[in-house]
């Protein structure tokens, strides 16, 4: 019994080296672990053995031996299959380009939406408004009286209906303050229409976003700490603001904000006309006439207001030199804005 | 606006003061400044100096040689002024000396050698006369230096005119000193008067104002003045604020106009000796002082004199009766005239003076008086023979009223956030002349006449002046005390914005913006007709006088313009249109959606189905709704009779899809095809929210039925059929979808729909779906869908 398990596994050791690919060694498998292989008829003959339990753990660790190494082997043949497959895998080159064509937003858009993401963020409405409105919306209610110079033809467009081209987003102010009432805090993105001659500088067609936070106790220094918040949010940075007066019918003290210019660094350059400061955006408390005008209680609520050139915003943020770019339909300077 | 610092210094006393930070804080309290001027620092060792004697160059004739004193020495000076003269006084740039650019050194001209340069005006830039050399007139020592002798030295500075809108009394020096008074605390001085009072007793001028639109008119005659050259100083002064020295009665109205803001005309009393102020009621011609001819209308205010028209009220004077050279009596008119009427006027005229630019801001009419008073002052300085003769005639109709604002500390408070003590807003409004109470924490405030013209009316005005004067750089800042409320947003908004990201990241479109006007040259080249609608009365073109209708259009045209950007490309426009008027005579306004869809290498059938796969993806993204396509009328002349599509969601027609008219097409490209949708958006916005109602997916396996059909394909309208289906096929039917469509050589065409059968319950065998398949078969043979053989 013995010499013949002996044989067996030498017999075994030389077809396990000669063994080569999967087929061969499921035979070698089945030839001695198989129902009616060598290891199978070993243990059919225990029987007659002498010494039954010797031959029988003889029989056991041969089985076992034979067991661990055609495992090995099929392991083996795998690991060198897969070896196999990635030395000879094709190397992919990420860095040749193809053209992709990806749609674009209008820089517009992204400029209003990282605007608008500001304001929600400081609890404030986003509203929608008319291009056409009438005299009251765009001037009265805003108490800018009958002949005032912004009313000329030169500056709006009027149609043969009466209405008018709203000239500024201001033009919401009435419209808004009746929607909700006070408390109030509401943004007001829009297209507005200038009738001038157009050059890089100047567009008849333009974007504005009106602002306007009403409620009691509403202060000047409420109106600055808010400005300086949002702006140095709208710009990245720490800006710092200046106020002066200005006139505008519709607020009371009337404001122009400017802030620090990022080019020199408040040092004077020629993008600031070398005062360091850039004009910004116009803005006031709310002025009680158009409170009053909106239904709102002037004894009880102050407000304020502002107006961001959204135009000119996108200008600046993108480096665009000539604004009648905007509405010109090139698909070359537009499709440039791809990301949000 | 140019103002000068020498000039303001006669109302307030700034000396010891930087005076380029005062005007800083003049920016950041009263009105932004533009431009800060340095006149004469460039100038340096220029001398009153005589010239001795005068011998002409031997080789040139237009060189002279000269002997000049300059006070300590006489030297030799090569000069080719035109106007030189032995026994002139003139000012010499010395040797050493600076003149702008250039420094004073000997010089060899024409072989002799100049110890310095005679000026002229021009030269030392006290005016733009380069005809020839300024001769001094005045007493003053040789060898004093120029600077010394006149106000030559002076900052000046540029105020925007924008900014000073709502301040008639900032036209002024005068008015600009009050400000400067207010912020550095130092007082503000009266100008040099001469009361009218002393001529009460001598004859009044004829002054009849027969409108309503004068509010106060005065008139003083003067005669015997015979100064014709303005004093020096006042005459740089003239030219460093932007004006121009002609004669001294001329410079004296434009003077005083320039230091107290009122403007002021004179006439020559000889031509005008009574006065009138009145509107006609025919249009006529009349002459003004520039020599031009001007076309008056019965709108227009006119100064007249025995009903002959010499001035247009405020505006301009007439050229017959203006000051000429030898004119030596004046009749002065110190006047108030309505504002609003002022502006029609000049932008009637197109003529806009430094007159009226004042009156169109809306003058205090008390200065009318001042202002004659100041006149008389420097006439009686500068020419002692002149003689007032007549009284201060003064028509004073119409007074504006006083206006007192009472209001307390606590309005202050809430308005400005910060705390500013009542001391601090006695100081600031009293220094601005306001007349101020306090009695407790209650102020009562007397606004001055001059800011009561419209300027200042309610308390809110009051917080500017107290706050502007108190620093706005000088505010603490706060943020606010305010309610948490949710926020609400606009619902159109968030679609249109919805409708962006689907059409960018989905089909990779691009967004464009045109105008709200249709560009008529632009249709016409594409043949699109440009339909009537809604106009602009003063459009800058006529081809951009109507307002669109329809976003189509404008995207078409730029689908041509943006051919050579790419082979393949889309764009769209979310903008607002005008659909003619409403009941109401309102604009129906309307916002849309327009999608152009362009390609060279794609067939046109591809791209409207692309266009119909975008239309259907909003409707099902935003509304939650399959939209319809119903074959339907052409709305626009551009779309093409046979492939216009209405888009319909729940039987409303909310837009179109389709391919353009072929005549349009060939002019955008000949080899291209193109697609377009447009959708009004609002119909997007009325869309209810819509809540995923969950179904419990069914665990058993779903069976699906394919039938092949033969039928018109073209004239399906898939709605109806999933409609009849659904109706026929039970419960069970969950889905019914276009497997295949195959049209035969002969032009035959079959379609082949797949029936999706699932149930809930358990598994579902094809023998039992079998009379519910015949029975949807059924139901389509009469949408004439023939079972295929």
């Amino acid at each position: 019994m013995q010499n013949k398990i002996l044989e067996l596994k030498s017999a075994f050791a030389a077809a396990l080296a000669e063994a080569s690919g999967a087929a061969a060694l499921e035979n070698l498998r089945v030839e001695y672990l198989g129902k009616k292989g060598h290891i199978a008829s070993l243990m059919s003959e225990l029987r007659f053995a002498e010494d039954k339990k010797a031959a029988g753990q003889l029989i056991n660790d041969f089985k076992t031996e034979v067991t661990e190494a055609i495992e090995r082997a099929v392991e083996e043949l795998r690991a060198a299959a897969i070896a196999e497959k990635v030395r000879s895998a094709k190397k992919y080159n990420p860095t040749l380009k193809m053209h992709e064509e990806l749609g674009s937003y209008h820089p517009i858009t992204l400029a209003t939406r990282e605007v608008e993401d500001i304001f929600i963020s400081m609890g404030f409405t986003i509203e929608n408004y008319d291009e056409i409105v009438d005299d009251y919306k765009c001037f009265e209610a805003l108490n800018i009286p009958k002949h005032h110079p912004a009313r000329d033809m030169q500056d709006t467009y009027y149609l043969d209906n009466g209405q008018l081209l709203k000239t500024h987003t201001s033009a919401a102010q009435n419209y808004i303050m009746k929607k909700y009432g006070a408390p109030l805090r509401a943004i007001f993105p829009g297209r507005c229409f200038r009738n001038e001659s157009t050059d890089a500088c100047h567009e008849n067609t333009f974007f504005q976003m009106e602002g306007m936070m009403i409620d009691e106790n509403i202060s000047i220094s409420n109106l600055i700490y808010f400005m300086k918040t949002m702006l140095s949010e709208v710009f990245q940075r720490d800006v710092k603001v200046r106020l002066r007066p200005g006139f505008f019918p519709f607020v009371e003290p009337g404001f122009e904000l400017d802030i620090n210019c990022e080019i020199c660094g408040g040092e004077g350059c020629p993008s600031c006309k070398n005062s360091g400061w850039l004009e910004l955006c116009p803005c006031g408390m709310i002025h009680p006439n158009v409170l009053r005008e909106g239904g709102i209680d002037t004894e009880k609520y102050s407000g304020f207001a502002f107006g961001l050139g959204l135009t000119r915003l996108a200008m600046m943020k993108y480096g665009v030199k000539d604004i009648r770019d905007f509405n010109s339909g090139s698909l070359k300077a537009l499709s440039q804005f791809k990301s949000i | 606006m140019f103002l000068s610092m020498n000039w303001i210094g006669d109302f307030v006393d700034l000396s010891g003061l930087d005076k380029k930070s005062l005007i800083k804080n003049f920016t950041l309290s009263t009105a932004e400044v533009e431009d800060i001027i340095e006149k004469g620092s460039d100038l340096s060792g220029v001398v009153v100096a005589k010239i001795l004697s005068v011998e002409n160059h031997p080789d040139s004739k237009k060189l002279h040689l000269l002997k000049v004193d300059k006070g300590d020495e006489i030297v030799d000076v090569v000069c080719g002024a035109p106007n030189v003269r032995e026994g002139m006084k003139v000012a010499l740039a010395t040797v050493g000396g600076q003149i702008g650019e250039i420094t004073i050194a000997p010089r060899k001209l024409a072989g002799y050698t100049s110890y310095g340069m005679c000026c002229s005006e021009a030269e030392l830039g006290i005016s733009d006369d380069n005809s020839g050399l300024w001769e001094i007139t005045d007493d003053i020592a040789l060898g004093t230096d120029i600077k010394e002798a006149y106000d030559i030295e002076d900052i000046i500075f540029e105020v925007d005119n924008k900014s000073l809108t709502n301040r008639p009394d900032l036209w002024s020096h005068y008015g600009m000193a009050r400000e400067f008074s207010t912020l550095t605390g130092r007082e503000l001085r009266k100008p040099d008067l001469l009361d009218v009072e002393q001529f009460a007793s001598l004859p009044a001028v004829s002054v009849d104002v027969r409108s309503e639109l004068c509010y106060r008119y005065s008139a003083i005659k003067v005669e015997n003045v015979t100064r014709k050259v303005s004093p020096v100083n006042m005459r740089i002064r003239l030219y460093y604020c932007g004006s121009r020295a002609i004669n001294f009665l001329a410079d004296l109205t434009n003077y005083v106009m320039m230091e107290l803001g009122q403007p002021m005309h004179a006439f020559d009393n000889a031509k005008v000796d009574k006065i009138e102020v009145q509107t006609f009621d025919k249009p006529f011609k009349f002459a003004t002082l520039d020599g031009v001819e001007r076309n008056i209308d019965e709108n227009m205010l006119m100064i007249t004199s025995g009903d002959i028209p010499v001035a247009i009220a405020g505006v301009m004077g007439g050229d017959a009766s203006k000051i000429e050279e030898d004119t030596t009596s004046l009749l002065l008119e110190s006047a108030t005239f309505d504002g609003v009427s002022v502006r029609k006027t000049t932008t009637r005229l197109g003529l806009r003076t430094d007159s009226s630019q004042r009156y169109e801001k809306m003058l205090d009419p008390e200065l009318c008086r001042v202002a004659t008073e100041r006149v008389l002052k420097i006439i009686s300085e500068c020419d002692e023979g002149a003689r007032v003769i007549s009284s201060y005639t003064d028509k004073y109709v119409k007074h504006y009223p006083t206006i007192t604002l009472n209001f307390d500390k606590k309005y202050v408070d809430r308005y400005t956030g910060i705390e500013i003590s009542n001391e601090t807003i006695v100081k600031t409004l009293t220094a601005l002349g306001f007349g101020v109470t306090l009695s407790g924490d209650d102020f009562t405030v007397v606004v001055p006449s001059w800011r009561s013209t419209k300027d200042v009316t309610i308390k809110a005005d009051i917080i500017e002046e107290i706050t502007r004067i108190y620093g706005y750089d000088n505010f603490e800042i706060f943020t606010s005390v305010s309610p948490l409320i949710p926020v609400r947003k606009e619902i159109l908004k968030s679609e249109e914005d919805r409708m962006k990201d689907i059409l960018v990241k989905s089909y990779r479109l691009h967004e464009v913006h045109s105008y709200i006007w249709s560009d008529k040259a632009k249709n016409d080249e594409l043949g699109i007709e440009t339909p009537d609608n809604v106009r602009i009365i003063n459009a800058q073109t006529p081809d951009h006088a109507v307002l669109r209708r329809s976003m189509i259009p404008t995207l078409l045209a730029f689908a041509k313009e943006n051919k050579s950007y790419s082979d393949s490309f889309g764009i769209f426009e979310i903008g607002h249109t005008v659909e003619g008027l409403r009941e109401s005579g309102e604009c129906n306004e309307q916002n849309k959606l327009g999608v152009v869809l362009y390609s060279k290498s794609e067939g046109e059938e591809a791209l409207f189905m692309r266009a119909r796969d975008i239309a259907r993806e909003l409707c099902c993204d935003i509304l939650h709704t399959e939209p319809e396509f119903i074959s339907a009328d052409c709305e626009y002349g551009f779309q093409h009779p046979v492939n216009s599509f209405a888009i319909t969601v729940g039987g409303e027609k909310i837009g179109y899809i389709g391919v353009p008219h072929p005549t349009v097409l060939e002019n955008i490209d000949k080899k291209c095809a193109v697609a377009f949708v447009e959708i009004k958006t609002e119909s997007f916005a009325k869309a209810s929210v819509a809540r995923a109602k969950y179904h419990e997916p069914s665990k058993f396996p779903t069976i699906e039925i394919d039938v092949t059909f033969t039928a018109d394909v073209g004239a399906i309208v898939f709605g109806e059929l999933v409609k009849s289906a659904k109706a026929a096929g039970g419960e069970m039917l969950r889905e019914v979808m276009v497997k295949d469509i195959y049209t035969a050589e002969d032009g035959s065409s079959s379609i082949t729909l797949r029936f999706s059968f699932a149930s809930a319950e358990r598994t579902l065998t094809k023998q039992e779906l079998t009379p519910a398949t015949d029975a949807i078969i059924a139901a389509l043979a009469s949408s004439s869908l023939a079972l295929k053989a």
